[in-house]
């Protein structure tokens, strides 16, 4: 028992310092305006500014299509690993780019996207001509997503090996056809994967901001931005720390549909 | 259990060790405080073969550390506890600091080497009388641009970046006081504007612009001018020079209604352990010798008259680096404006920033 107490020291510590303290520090510099008075302004400020308000909406919309594209692509992806020989070693495979730093990454993209780029140089040898590609919202959530999809993957393919194989046959004894196994056994078998991965997908997507500017040409402007402006140049640490709280808000908002969601289904089933 | 607590106890010695060795090693490093200096620049600011003269010469030692901007520089001198003993921060960064009482009044009797700046670049309204502050270099915001895209004739003035035959081909700084600068200039106003009309106008100015915005990014921009990607940028004088060193196709221009002129300076903070280290540095940086091989090799413009003789004539009578007096005469600094309108500088670049679309 007293060696219980003391294993959870590291733990509590952590938790406390690192999770709990920040977490009640943006809380509390969000409560100061500028010039360091006790204020709801910044509150005021965001909920009846125009520009927060189409930033906020633009970031989720971003967000949403970003895990839109990501889904799309890693749902399949997971699915087609799992029924590979070596599965482990593809999965290495499409987890290995996240051993490489994001920001050498997106540099990589500014070099196949630009002008000069290779894209374009096999564009134009194929006889396309040379295309605008950087600085649009294509390219911009096509970086997003690459950099997203391990995130994606992974959650969905563990829980897609975590299917024992003698439901499917049993499935299939019992009269149903490939699709059907698919859509009534595999499919929600597989959602809370689905939804670990929503949720490690559309929450950072919220508050890209780096590749906004790179790959993006700060013509996409997520909320990202804005904090990064506001501690960084005008140093108004208490508005930037009042978008912090919305967006710690809208996790919660997300967590609490995904995790829901999967419970109601859990009974029904 | 026993093995485990022989692990941690040997990884704890081990860090013991490594952390007496690190400290060992710093006061071999520093042979004694009395000849130590601290410098705080910019990265890449200076000539490292200067720093080994100096030592040699002086025999003092240098300890050298670099940042990356004005305000995270601040942030550490505010809080306390560093110990530079010479800092380079920008001018409106050294009203900041003279404000906050963060900076030591200089004894002009010591800067036996002053005489060589340029008058020109002495007791500028950011520090009257130079009572702190020693200009390093000097730099402006400006136009760069491609020639095999545009001529030159189209980008001479702020207000040619506004003709629609620059569609989608211009990239800005991302900074809400150059681009705010560059607009109030435009309009004939001053790039310390406080007045909220008159910044709101200029913002309204602006989103007209946005046709022609292709991008608003901050470094990458050298990367993309020097790969085509763009055919007009507006960009401060430094990182014009280098990405004109890369692609000989870019030009600069400041333009000659005026622009923003900005200086590096040195200062020593309050809180300086060898005050007589750092200004046996600044003696040594004025030395016209010393200050022609640091510009040849940092490639800004130097405020250092004597200096600037010894360098090419190639260099010097490079209008785009060393403007003009009728051009020199309208450049304005940036004052240090109250954080409140610094506020709304951004709240309205970010605004046309989401404009943009």
């Amino acid at each position: 028992m007293r060696n219980k107490t003391l294993f959870i020291i590291p733990y509590a510590l952590w938790i406390i310092l690192f999770v709990v303290a920040p977490l009640v520090l943006i809380f509390y510099q969000s409560f100061f305006d500028i010039s360091g008075h006790l204020t709801l302004s910044n509150y005021a400020n965001y909920l009846t500014s125009s520009v927060y308000l189409k930033m906020t909406l633009n970031s989720v919309w971003y967000a949403f299509l970003i895990t839109l594209v990501t889904l799309v692509i890693s749902y399949p992806t997971a699915y087609v690993l799992n029924h590979l020989p070596n599965k482990q070693f593809w999965l290495l495979l499409v987890i290995l780019p996240t051993w490489i730093n994001l920001l050498l990454k997106t540099y990589a993209f500014i070099g196949l996207f630009s002008r000069t780029g290779s894209i374009n140089q096999f564009l134009r040898f194929v006889g396309f001509g040379s295309h605008q590609l950087l600085f649009t919202d294509a390219s911009f959530m096509f970086v997003a997503a690459y950099i997203e999809i391990p995130f994606m993957v992974l959650p969905i393919f563990n829980s897609l090996a975590e299917i024992s194989p003698s439901l499917i046959n049993a499935s299939k004894d019992l009269g149903a056809n490939q699709w059907q196994t698919f859509t009534k056994v595999v499919l929600p078998l597989s959602m809370p994967g689905v939804k670990a991965g929503i949720q490690a997908v559309f929450i950072p997507s919220l508050s890209l901001f780096m590749i906004t500017r790179l790959i993006g040409g700060n013509r996409v402007i997520t909320l990202g931005t804005a904090i990064e402006e506001h501690f960084l140049t005008t140093q108004n640490w208490g508005m930037g720390s009042t978008i912090g709280v919305i967006l710690i808000i809208a996790m919660f908002i997300v967590m609490f549909i995904t995790g829901e969601a999967k419970q109601k289904g859990g009974r029904t089933r | 259990m026993k093995k485990l607590l022989t692990v941690v106890i040997s990884i704890l010695a081990l860090c013991a060790a490594l952390a007496m060795g690190n400290a060992a090693l710093n006061q071999h490093h520093g042979q004694g405080s009395g000849r130590l200096l601290t410098i705080y620049n910019w990265g890449d600011y200076i000539d490292p073969a200067l720093i080994n003269k100096f030592e040699k010469q002086t025999g003092y030692k240098v300890d050298y550390e670099t940042f990356d901007s004005n305000e995270s520089m601040l942030t550490k001198i505010r809080q306390g506890g560093t110990n530079y003993d010479l800092v380079v921060p920008s001018e409106y960064t050294v009203q900041r600091m003279k404000r906050e009482h963060l900076l030591a009044p200089l004894d002009h009797r010591r800067l036996t080497n002053l005489h060589y700046i340029d008058p020109q670049f002495l007791n500028r309204s950011f520090d009257r009388g130079n009572r702190y502050s020693v200009p390093y270099f000097w730099g402006t915001l400006g136009i760069i641009y491609n020639d095999q895209k545009v001529s030159a004739g189209d980008v001479q003035h702020w207000s040619q970046l506004w003709n629609p035959r620059l569609r989608n081909n211009l990239m800005l700084i991302d900074s809400a006081r150059d681009v705010f600068a560059m607009t109030l200039i435009a309009q004939g106003h001053s790039v310390n504007t406080t007045d909220y009309q008159t910044l709101k106008k200029a913002q309204d100015h602006l989103k007209t612009l946005t046709p022609n915005v292709k991008a608003i990014v901050a470094d990458e921009m050298k990367m993309y001018m020097e790969q085509d990607e763009a055919a007009v940028g507006v960009t401060y004088s430094g990182d014009a020079r280098e990405m004109m060193s890369v692609n000989h196709h870019l030009h600069y221009v400041v333009p000659s209604e005026g622009s923003n002129i900005w200086f590096d300076n040195m200062v020593i903070p309050r809180t300086a352990k060898n005050k007589e280290a750092a200004y046996a540095f600044i003696n040594f940086m004025l030395e016209p010798q010393n200050a022609a091989q640091n510009a040849r090799y940092v490639g800004y413009a130097t405020p250092n008259r004597a200096a600037k003789k010894l360098l090419p004539k190639k260099v010097t009578s490079n209008q785009a680096f060393y403007p003009p007096a009728r051009t020199m005469k309208h450049l304005q600094t940036y004052r240090d404006l109250p954080l409140k309108t610094l506020g709304v500088y951004n709240d309205l670049f970010l605004e046309f920033k989401m404009f943009a679309k």
